[in-house]
């Protein structure tokens, strides 16, 4: 089976830092693919470079098993790839159909803003992802982080994304919210969708993901299966840059 | 995750909410309101006149024109300090246009009928251009807004002063001269049926906008509401032309275009000014503006800069590109503006908008317009532009004293931007 996605001996520098340096990953459809690491091990960066907002300086990126170029996030949602970031990327002073079809508007004959029909497919999808979502009409400051988590991931999900990248998803959850992100992601999993998912929590990585991939100083470490590690194994990988010693 | 498809039980809505009116408008059309009671009580009712009414409306023109653009730069989190040289530079390349380039060079002898409109293309194509450089520098070379339009306060400015040698040029084209004010109005029928056709507009707008509504499966306004909504639109629309109708024209100056023509007035012969064409210049340019805003991506786009600019980005809004679109649009604007303001001068001087970045800024801001980007409405900008003529026309009529006039209005800015900054944290944040 071919990959979703290879990124192939991706290096980037900033200011002389070696961000991320020769690193290897892939992603196959109705796959999880964790990246850990601590704060600046690399892995925002790498999938930055993914979703276009940096380039890198070196390195090949094939999307299906071909080579493709990603020069700006607009390059990227053309290849399918969706992001959903840490910070949720949204603008605050406008509601959640605007954002939700922000850069991708749906427009009349006359190429004026259908915000009705825009309205109609918001409340569809949102029906979907969190039917207690009501507030289509306020700007999305006045949600909860809960709600905006749904903005921000209806705007990945609306555009039939086949690569979903997802940065620290549950960071401002609680309980209950962390809960629906972790089925919606089996959901999108069961799809065929390949999903990137960055995070803190070692233990949901476990639970959530197929594959974890750990990097540390700009550097990947080690691409292991969930089920041949330990959790030990994996915090092993993460603080001292340990590869685990293979179970004979 | 189940698809929960009923209704929310309605919750009870004020009337304004009912009717979707904006509760900020109505605060500001409120203190207008305010502003023009106190000062026809202090003038002894001198300052609600048809006359005075007519003449505040030709002189907030200019800068109202202007405060629309101003919208857009405060909303992308910029600023522009040099739209009145802009101004400056756009007028004296029209009145050099008009009097001496077309004339001397190309031989089309003064008041031929192609003069007014080949300077007006030349002077937009000018504005457009000079935001457009400013634009280009702040968005692909990443000089602050600040610096650059400072720098082009005093550039400009002098440009326009090079240009003329200084000197005050004029008279200007007879037609040109109409886009000025009184020197070129419709008369009582042209006034009321532009009325008629406006309304017609608005209300077609409003039920337009509710069919599109319905057809998505939302529930729209109740209709005793829509229809209260037309019925207030009316109302404005025609008291404002009749009030500008009931200024007539003095008899001594209809007397003097009859024996002009060669004719004897008629006894009791009357005749009224009616609507300005500059007035329908700026509703026509209020009209393309909020369009722009409300349902254009370009309009949209500016407002998602302004909320997050990381985030626009991120969508693939090309955001620098956006900012040479949003200053070559205000220089546009400033292009309409000289046009407006030269030929109510009837001639092109030196110091031709001076200070009018002031006002425009104070305008855009007293209108809502917030500093930290992402919030503002084009009505409110030129709303704020009334309020700030209305005070200081006001107050010369009462008599106080300069240093007082200045004094007042610089005051009042700053009021009004706290009195918003208060109504935004009880409401939520939201504007």
């Amino acid at each position: 089976m071919t990959p979703l996605v290879e990124m192939k001996d991706i290096s980037i520098s900033f200011g002389g830092v070696r961000a991320v340096n020769g690193v290897s990953i892939d992603l196959y459809p109705g796959e999880v693919v964790g990246l850990l690491g601590h704060n600046g091990a690399g892995k925002s960066t790498l999938i930055k470079i993914l979703s276009g907002a940096y380039k890198a300086d070196s390195g090949e990126i094939r999307v299906n098993g071909k080579p493709v170029q990603i020069n700006s996030p607009r390059d990227a949602r053309d290849n399918s790839i969706e992001t959903i970031y840490q910070t949720l990327a949204l603008a605050d002073n406008l509601d959640a159909t605007a954002n939700l079809f922000l850069g991708r508007e749906i427009v009349t004959a006359t190429g004026m803003l259908n915000d009705a029909k825009m309205e109609a497919e918001t409340r569809k999808i949102m029906a979907r992802l969190n039917p207690n979502f009501r507030k289509l009409q306020e700007p999305v400051s006045a949600l909860s982080g809960g709600q905006r988590q749904s903005v921000a991931i209806a705007r990945a999900v609306y555009f039939n994304a086949r690569i979903l990248i997802m940065d620290e998803p549950t960071a401002a959850l609680g309980v209950h919210e962390t809960k629906m992100v972790a089925e919606l992601i089996q959901e999108l999993k069961a799809q065929g969708l390949g999903i990137f998912l960055i995070s803190h929590d070692t233990r949901e990585m476990m639970d959530l993901c197929d594959r974890v991939s750990v990097m540390k100083n700009g550097e990947l470490i080690d691409t292991c299966r969930v089920e041949d590690v330990t959790e030990d194994d994996i915090l092993s990988m993460i603080i001292m840059g340990k590869k685990p010693e293979k179970a004979a | 995750m189940t698809d929960t498809s009923t209704p929310q039980a309605a919750p009870k809505r004020s009337f304004a909410k009912t009717l979707e009116l904006d509760t900020r408008l109505l605060g500001m059309i409120g203190a207008f309101a305010i502003v023009c009671i106190v000062f026809n009580i202090l003038t002894g009712g001198q300052f609600l006149t048809p006359r005075n009414i007519f003449n505040l409306t030709i002189q907030t023109v200019s800068v109202a024109i202007m405060a629309t653009g101003m919208v857009f730069i405060i909303v992308t989190r910029h600023i522009d300090l040099s739209v009145g040289s802009i101004l400056a530079t756009c007028s004296a390349i029209m009145a050099m246009t008009q009097t001496s380039f077309l004339p001397d060079v190309l031989g089309l002898g003064l008041g031929n009928p192609l003069i007014p409109w080949v300077t007006i293309v030349v002077g937009l194509i000018v504005g457009a251009l000079i935001g457009a450089f400013h634009g280009w520098l702040v968005g692909y070379m990443g000089i602050p807004a600040f610096i650059v339009t400072l720098g082009g306060l005093l550039v400009w400015r002098n440009a326009g002063w090079y240009i003329t040698d200084g000197q005050t040029i004029g008279p200007l084209d007879k037609t040109f001269q109409s886009f000025g004010g009184i020197g070129g109005t419709l008369g009582a029928t042209g006034s009321w049926i532009v009325a008629v056709l406006a309304t017609l507009a608005a209300v077609g707008t409003l039920f337009n906008s509710r069919r599109n509504k319905v057809a998505h499966g939302q529930t729209p306004k109740p209709m005793w509401a829509e229809f209260s909504l037309a019925g207030l639109i009316a109302a404005g629309i025609f008291g404002f032309v009749a009030i500008l109708n009931a200024y007539q024209i003095p008899t001594r100056v209809l007397e003097r275009q009859f024996s002009a023509r060669g004719e004897v007035m008629p006894d009791g012969f009357t005749a009224s000014y009616g609507l300005p064409i500059s007035v329908l210049l700026l509703i026509a340019t209020a009209v393309v503006m909020t369009v722009v805003a409300r349902r254009t991506r370009l309009g949209r786009y500016i407002f998602a800069t302004g909320g997050n600019p990381d985030a626009a980005e991120l969508s693939g809004i090309n955001t620098r590109l956006l900012t040479v679109k949003v200053f070559a649009i205000m220089g546009t604007l400033c292009a309409l503006s000289a046009v407006v303001a030269s030929a109510r001068l009837s001639f092109h001087s030196n110091d031709i908008g001076t200070l009018d970045e002031l006002r425009v800024i104070a305008a855009a801001v007293i209108g809502g317009t917030a500093l930290s980007g992402g919030l503002g409405t084009i009505h409110g900008a030129i709303l704020g532009a009334l309020i700030m003529q209305s005070l200081q026309s006001g107050m010369a009529m009462v008599g106080v004293d300069a240093p007082f006039q200045n004094i007042v209005v610089g005051a009042v800015l700053v009021l009004a931007v706290l009195i918003d900054i208060i109504y935004r944290k009880r409401t939520g944040g939201k504007g």
